[in-house]
């Protein structure tokens, strides 16, 4: 096993009773990389994400996540990555602070730690002054800025984002992913779900998913030459219209 | 134990800043403790009394003026037909209908025996039943009069009369507020310990926070200490102002120690509490938790001996408050708060639910999953 790799599929597979959300994945995620992870509703993103972050016992195949079986060692995983949800998961009846003490502190972070960090995030956030506000008055762009510091806030190996950016308006969606990649500068590997293909020519490499199973996967340019087209928009679309299975 | 820590500030402060919360925990014990007892009264007062005089003799009215004196029955109607007191009871303005025969007097002074007839509208059970009885009384009663008025001087009565005199333990004055409000104090405290623990997990369900936790190394027995605790404290905190209250509103002093209450409840809130959890790993709904919730304080209350005696109960249902937890600590109250029992009096009342303690709470941390 490479040391540079810090996810590693193979066939990876989960069947809920006669269905097969997910069929068969292998892939290598390197380190320090931005994965872009793209597929239509229902093509069995999420399903796979849950695997690799430990909430889904796989029904068959292998894989592992910063050095660590994803049926074995699913405690040792969780203390090495973060998870930002579809859902938004923070608690909106407790402030900015209070939200960011509860997380870093059952990942065990010191009260030292935990302050000064908290106080360089609310800056670069520009967030000072909602600090002591509760998390359901803000607007949804700045909750979902804040939960991806919160989920890199005790420096895990990797983050897996499912769909950060969903209902974000264009231009917080640049300020996030400008947070993606000094995220990414620091070493952490990121592991993101999107549906806007603007959002996955920002990606390093992109793997596209249709029923299931991973159909194309590269960098950017790769797949465009590949299929012979000028942008991300048009690979997708070929690829998901032969996708037989409905949305859901 | 630092991430218990975090957990533990997490719940409380989301507890303490939730106004509903807040006001289930300090208004619904006010509420229940202070009005329930009044109106969950067992005894039968102001009984609607039509009596059909057809004899209208002093002796007849003698007998009426002794039944209106005992205070339970009220005189509705005073006639001399029968129709119209049966009108009264088809009407539900009278629950018992007298009928003093014409001659009642003379046969009593001639005869040495006279009838009367008594009609009970039996639609409320309880009521027609005691105020039969009562009725029956005091026309005994009367009865006696008479004849130690007729018969003077008797060597030897010529009936038999077993005289009955009767003392009441424990709750001399037969208080019915002091059996009634330990039991509700009881309910009280189940509803917050199991059902707000139950619902409180399932929010966290509902809106996503829960996977979030999961995807944390938050472990399994971490997650559920941080929710048990949060509401075993409020549990205590209720139980309380409820004895308080008891205190301040009714004079209820238990006269056995309250060392020996808390303790009971510290080891029942338990197992409420893993009913609670086991209720929120079985449903996915706010919605879902309630309804079954509902189901089990319905069953939890009437076959707790709240309001209806255990041992009256038909067989197979004194079984089922066998396992009933609410049932063990409402008897505990009554004897601790009345009879003044101690720990060794209750020995096995703790020791079963300690078991059913055991047994919830064990199934619940089993049936969680942080991965599916």
């Amino acid at each position: 096993m490479s040391n540079d790799k810090v996810i590693i599929a193979e066939q990876l597979t989960k069947r809920f009773g006669h269905f097969t959300a997910v069929d068969g994945i292998s892939f290598d995620v390197h380190k320090g990389e931005i994965f872009g992870f793209l597929g239509a509703n229902g093509a069995g993103k999420t399903t796979a994400m849950r695997m690799l972050s430990g909430l889904s016992m796989p029904s068959s195949g292998k894989a592992s996540v910063a050095g660590f079986d994803v049926y074995r060692e699913t405690e040792k995983i969780k203390q090495s990555i973060g998870y930002m949800s579809q859902k938004f998961s923070l608690y909106e009846d407790l402030t900015v602070k209070e939200n960011i003490r509860f997380y870093a502190g059952i990942y065990g972070m010191t009260d030292t730690f935990i302050k000064d960090k908290t106080g360089f995030i609310l800056k670069h956030l520009h967030m000072e002054s909602e600090a002591d506000k509760l998390v359901k008055s803000l607007p949804l762009g700045w909750k979902q800025k804040l939960a991806f510091s919160v989920a890199v806030f005790h420096e895990p190996k990797i983050v897996f984002l499912d769909e950060p950016t969903g209902g974000v308006d264009p231009v917080t969606r640049r300020e996030f992913w400008s947070m993606i990649y000094q995220a990414a500068e620091t070493g952490i590997t990121v592991f993101v779900t999107t549906h806007y293909m603007d959002e996955a020519e920002y990606c390093n490499r992109v793997s596209i998913m249709v029923d299931g199973r991973i159909d194309a996967l590269g960098t950017p340019q790769q797949l465009k030459r590949t299929f012979n087209v000028s942008s991300m928009d048009e690979v997708f679309l070929k690829l998901a219209r032969k996708a037989t299975r409905a949305a859901d | 134990m630092r991430t218990l820590k975090f957990l533990l500030q997490k719940e409380f402060r989301q507890i303490f800043r939730d106004p509903s919360i807040l006001r289930i925990i300090f208004v619904m014990p006010m509420i229940q403790l202070l009005i329930l007892p009044w109106a969950a009264d067992y005894e039968v007062k102001d009984i609607n009394l039509s009596v059909v005089d057809h004899d209208h003799s002093d002796y007849s009215r003698q007998l009426i003026s002794k039944i209106t004196a005992s205070g339970y029955f009220r005189l509705r109607d005073y006639t001399a037909s029968c129709p119209s007191a049966l009108r009264d009871i088809e009407k539900d303005n009278a629950d018992l209908i007298l009928e003093i025969p014409a001659s009642f007097e003379k046969q009593l002074v001639k005869e040495d025996a006279a009838t009367l007839f008594m009609a009970v509208n039996a639609i409320n059970g309880t009521k027609a039943n005691l105020g039969g009885a009562y009725l029956k009384s005091i026309i005994q009663d009367y009865n006696r009069e008479v004849r130690t008025e007729w018969i003077q001087f008797p060597r030897f009565s010529p009936e038999t009369t077993i005289e009955v005199t009767s003392s009441n333990w424990f709750n001399p004055l037969m208080n019915y507020k002091y059996f009634m409000v330990p039991g509700i104090l009881v309910i009280l405290v189940t509803m917050v310990g199991s059902f707000l623990a139950a619902l409180n997990i399932v929010k966290e369900k509902e809106v996503g926070t829960i996977e979030q936790i999961n995807v944390t190394p938050v472990r399994k027995y971490q997650f559920i200490l941080g929710k048990l605790i949060p509401f075993w404290v409020l549990g205590l905190l209720i139980l309380s102002i409820g004895l308080l209250i008891s205190r301040v509103a009714y004079g209820i002093v238990p006269a056995g120690s309250f060392l020996t209450i808390y303790v009971f409840a510290s080891v029942y809130l338990l197992a409420v509490l893993g009913l609670g959890l086991l209720v929120s790993t079985f449903t996915s709904t706010q919605q879902q938790a309630m309804l079954i919730s509902f189901f089990m304080i319905m069953v939890f209350i009437l076959l707790g001996g709240l309001y209806t005696s255990i041992d009256s109960m038909p067989e197979w249902a004194q079984a089922i408050t066998k396992v009933n937890p609410v049932s063990y600590f409402i008897d505990v109250m009554r004897m601790v708060v009345l009879k003044g029992s101690s720990l060794t009096d209750i020995k096995y009342h703790l020791l079963t639910v300690l078991g059913f303690a055991i047994f919830f709470n064990g199934w619940a941390v089993f049936s969680y999953r942080k991965r599916s």
